[in-house]
């Protein structure tokens, strides 16, 4: 079995919040995983996702594919123009034989009740983008508000999953 | 295609909640962000979230008026009033019932959150909301 400088990983478990920026580094010249490239979320409805993710809010579809051998599992996934190497992978909760009905039932419902986590995006204008996505339906939750990280905005898509938009100042 | 659940209806109001607290919201706006009458969108609304949503209301301008508190040196009646709240005396009982403390209290206590860790409005919003069971209810302070 391969063992990978055990006396840094303790160092690295010991260290605290302040050495953050040491463990960062120490990370990037010991790389074993190389790249984020889907972020998954959950969604009520793959077809009402993929019109909300592309025509509401500008992404672009990057997969689409169906397997029948696997009941018709549907991969799909979306992601910010200009941004190729991460995607927005838009999962439909599974019933049988993944999930129970009755744990299916539960993501849907803490899906619906907006406690299934969220994505964060930047801008480079946040009033415009928040008055186009407005006007396109997006419902907010937060309108652009200055904090001293920037001017951050809050909204959801149709499943209940929660955005935040923010311009760095 | 899926209808929606019916909780995403509930999540609707409690974002216009978390959207529009500065205003005077009433249960009857709320039930219609939500798709249901006013009798039967607040008892929904408590089996979804916990709390009925005029508590939810007033819990999310209290956190806003902590913060305000924290982060501005507004004085404590613009606060009540910003954070949608009419009447200083009901905030300052509902504040201090809520925090423990009075809101100048409370002021002098805290150091800004940002000038230890950059935490988004969303983290905070969620978690520094005061939890509904540590204080009585107060309804004057509550509604509009």
């Amino acid at each position: 079995m391969p063992v990978r400088c055990p006396a840094r990983l303790e160092k690295t478990a010991e260290a605290g919040t302040a050495n953050v920026a040491a463990n960062v580094h120490h990370l990037e010249r010991n790389t074993v995983l190389k790249q984020l490239t889907h972020a998954q979320i959950w969604v009520h409805d793959q077809e009402d996702a993929l019109a909300f993710y592309t025509e509401k809010l500008g992404l672009e579809l990057r997969e689409d594919v169906t397997v029948p051998e696997m009941g018709n599992f549907r991969w799909l996934s979306v992601g910010v123009p200009g941004q190729p190497d991460v995607s927005i992978t838009l999962m439909a909760v599974p019933g049988p034989p993944v999930f129970d009905e009755e744990t299916q039932a539960q993501i849907q419902a803490v899906l619906a009740k907006g406690a299934a986590g969220g994505l964060f995006f930047t801008t480079d204008d946040i009033q415009g983008s928040y008055e186009e996505l407005r006007g396109r339906g997006v419902e907010f939750s937060q309108e652009p508000t200055e904090q001293p990280y920037g001017i951050d905005a809050g909204f959801r898509d149709p499943s209940g999953n929660q955005f935040r938009m923010m311009q760095a100042t | 295609m899926t209808t929606l659940h019916p909780v995403r209806h509930l999540l609707r109001a409690k974002d216009l909640i978390d959207a529009r607290y500065r205003e005077p919201l009433d249960v009857a706006t709320l039930a219609r962000a939500a798709h249901l009458s006013p009798a039967h969108f607040s008892r929904e609304f408590r089996r979804a979230f916990g709390e009925p949503p005029h508590q939810y209301l007033l819990t999310r301008r209290l956190e806003r008026a902590a913060e305000l508190l924290r982060n501005t040196d507004r004085t404590v009646a613009d606060i009540c009033l910003l954070v949608g709240l009419r009447s200083v005396g009901s905030f300052t009982t509902s504040f201090g019932r809520a925090f423990g403390l009075s809101p100048t209290a409370y002021r002098a206590a805290h150091t800004p959150a940002i000038s230890r860790a950059r935490v988004p409005t969303c983290v905070l919003q969620a978690y520094a909301r005061p939890l509904s069971s540590t204080f009585g209810e107060d309804s004057r302070g509550g509604h509009g």
